[in-house]
């Protein structure tokens, strides 16, 4: 066991599932996960919702999935709109997978302005 | 059919159950043995009587087996295979016809096939290394009571494996302050927790004071995290009416999912525990206790993969699988063969797994591999690439003795885990850049990097002693 003196406080967070635990994304490190999901075949949809809500199976949807999307830089600019247009929102980006019926990929990409 | 004459006595059992020409029906139920006969017993008599003595055949002829077609109802041994580099022992496969088991019942086929014919003379050894269970069959069993979407939906996972611990220790903490540890790991970053398998009803902490502490330390965990928590709640109990009685309390308390021991508590207890889940939207945790005592011998018992299948049809949703790298036996494609059993709705035969039959699992619901066991931060790269997505990985050591206890432990691990499925989605090679993906996500954690200083010398390489006959 490491010297006493030196134990540290580990302060609980609003993690919010997967990456919650890793310190948030650089503009690139997204881009990298969404051409993760692009080349998976899945397809991208983006959800939002406020912070007092988000502990719902359901967010509200952007728009719709974007069926069939390839392209990193429409899906990377409908994140953004979205969330310009709920800046106090968390926006959350999923990657449907049909054949399994579940999501293969899902994390809260920007956090809302409250927390 | 023309009658038979009814002749008494004692034939050979290969005059009517070695059949090298029959090819198996698709409804058919198939089985693989390792056989190591009795020195001097020819292969194809050792392989019809196991035939035999696992379907209809006795000893001896009776009179009323001319009163039904036992041609259509017997087991027949249609292959004879070698087991590479073993002289002594050899491969028998045999063919059930689907109508010699009750429907829906695992426990009708095991006593049939690993039965009576295990104490068999004429046989030194004998292993029942794979079944194929026909589709129409597995229609008959429930399964998992949620299965791995569901589960993933219910718990609000996706994208990654989930991350569990043992409680410890083991036995002896009071339910209060058994609920504080869990309350610790749940706020650090686990999804989940779990009873360890010899927690039941002790005198120190009963089941009740368990349940209701273990609901108020989810509560608050979620409730501080904004993330979804679950503990396995050990229902496992000494007769089926108190199993009953405690799933239902736990239901009471809103929990998400219960535990049972599959092997111990036996089939019949885990199939109607599973039906009771699918009914009270539960999810079920399997342990596997007892299970080293039949499928570690490799000349003898049952191999884990025939467990896992058996499993998967009688219902649970996660089941322990080892963990190839941590302190239990566990060779690599063996484990991987019986991972894909548990998940996949396919598998196709491959001997360099272990798997001996196609295997069709329809719609069945998927099963979570469970690895736990002597595992730490260190293994979590080449984890995240054995197990991939579909798992729960258990560090009980690994969170709870880190340094700074619990929450801090469990951190290190969480942070650990991300760090690895961000880099593979990035296509960086978890294995072979284990030690930078590790110490770079450390920089931003001291919780991490606390956790790869502690366990930086532990390792468990000794051989296994099951190994896949290649």
């Amino acid at each position: 066991m490491a010297n006493k003196t030196e134990i540290g406080d580990f302060q609980t967070a609003q993690t919010l599932e997967t990456f919650g635990f890793l310190p948030r994304f650089s503009q690139d490190e997204v881009y990298d996960q969404i051409e993760y999901l692009i080349r998976q075949g899945w397809t991208p949809s983006i959800e939002h919702e406020h912070p007092s809500q988000c502990a719902n199976s359901y967010w509200t949807m952007w728009k719709l999935p974007m069926f069939g999307e390839k392209d990193l830089n429409t899906i990377a600019g409908e994140l953004e709109a979205c969330r310009r247009a709920y800046p106090d929102h968390h926006v959350r980006l999923i990657g449907y997978d049909a054949y399994t019926q579940s999501q293969g990929l899902c994390f809260v990409v920007y956090e809302g302005t409250t927390r | 059919m023309a009658s038979k004459a009814y002749d008494a006595g004692v034939k050979e059992y290969r005059d009517m159950y070695w059949t090298p020409d029959y090819v198996p029906l698709d409804t058919d139920l198939l089985a693989c043995f390792k056989c190591t006969g009795q020195p001097g017993v020819p292969k194809e008599e050792v392989a019809a009587a196991v035939a035999a003595e696992s379907s209809t055949g006795t000893w001896s002829t009776v009179w009323s087996e001319l009163l039904t077609d036992l041609e259509f109802y017997k087991g027949r041994a249609y292959r004879i295979e070698d087991v590479p580099g073993d002289d002594e022992s050899f491969y028998a496969f045999i063919a059930y016809p689907i109508d010699l088991f009750e429907e829906g019942s695992i426990v009708n086929v095991l006593t049939s096939l690993v039965g009576n014919v295990f104490g068999f003379k004429a046989l030194r050894h004998l292993r029942l290394e794979d079944i194929r269970f026909p589709i129409a069959y597995i229609k008959t069993c429930g399964g998992p009571p949620g299965g791995i979407q569901v589960e993933r939906d219910r718990l609000n996972k996706y994208g990654r494996p989930m991350l569990g611990c043992t409680i410890k220790p083991k036995l002896g903490l009071s339910a209060k302050n058994y609920g504080r540890a869990v309350y610790e790991c749940l706020r650090g970053g686990l999804d989940l927790t779990k009873d360890d398998e010899n927690v039941n009803s002790q005198p120190f902490m009963r089941w009740r004071d368990r349940f209701e502490f273990v609901a108020e330390a989810i509560q608050k965990a979620e409730q501080e995290t904004g993330e979804r928590k679950g503990h396995y709640l050990n229902v496992t109990a000494a007769t089926p009416e108190e199993m009953y009685k405690r799933a239902e309390f736990a239901k009471e308390l809103n929990q998400p999912i219960i535990m049972h021991d599959f092997i111990t508590g036996g089939f019949t207890a885990n199939t109607g525990l599973a039906n009771w889940c699918r009914d009270n939207g539960m999810l079920l945790h399997i342990h596997r206790a007892m299970h080293a005592v039949i499928d570690r011998h490799p000349k003898h018992g049952i191999h884990f993969r025939v467990l896992a299948k058996c499993l998967r049809l009688s219902g649970g949703d996660h089941l322990h699988t080892g963990t190839v790298v941590g302190k239990l036996e566990g060779d690599r494609n063996s484990t991987l063969g019986y991972v894909d059993q548990l998940r996949e709705s396919f598998v196709p035969e491959d001997r360099s797994r272990g798997v001996f039959f196609d295997q069709d699992w329809g719609s069945m619901p998927g099963v979570f591999a469970v690895a736990s066991g002597g595992i730490h931060v260190w293994h979590m790269p080449a984890l995240v690439t054995i197990f991939g997505d579909d798992s729960v990985l258990q560090f009980g050591g690994g969170t709870q003795g880190h340094p700074w206890g619990n929450a801090a432990g469990a951190a290190a691990n969480r942070v650990a885990l991300e760090a690895c499925v961000k880099a593979r989605n990035e296509g960086r090679h978890l294995e072979r850049e284990s030690r930078d993906i590790l110490m770079s996500a450390a920089q931003s954690s001291p919780e991490l990097a606390i956790a790869l200083e502690t366990w930086k010398e532990i390792k468990f390489e000794f051989d296994t002693v099951d190994k896949l006959d290649v």
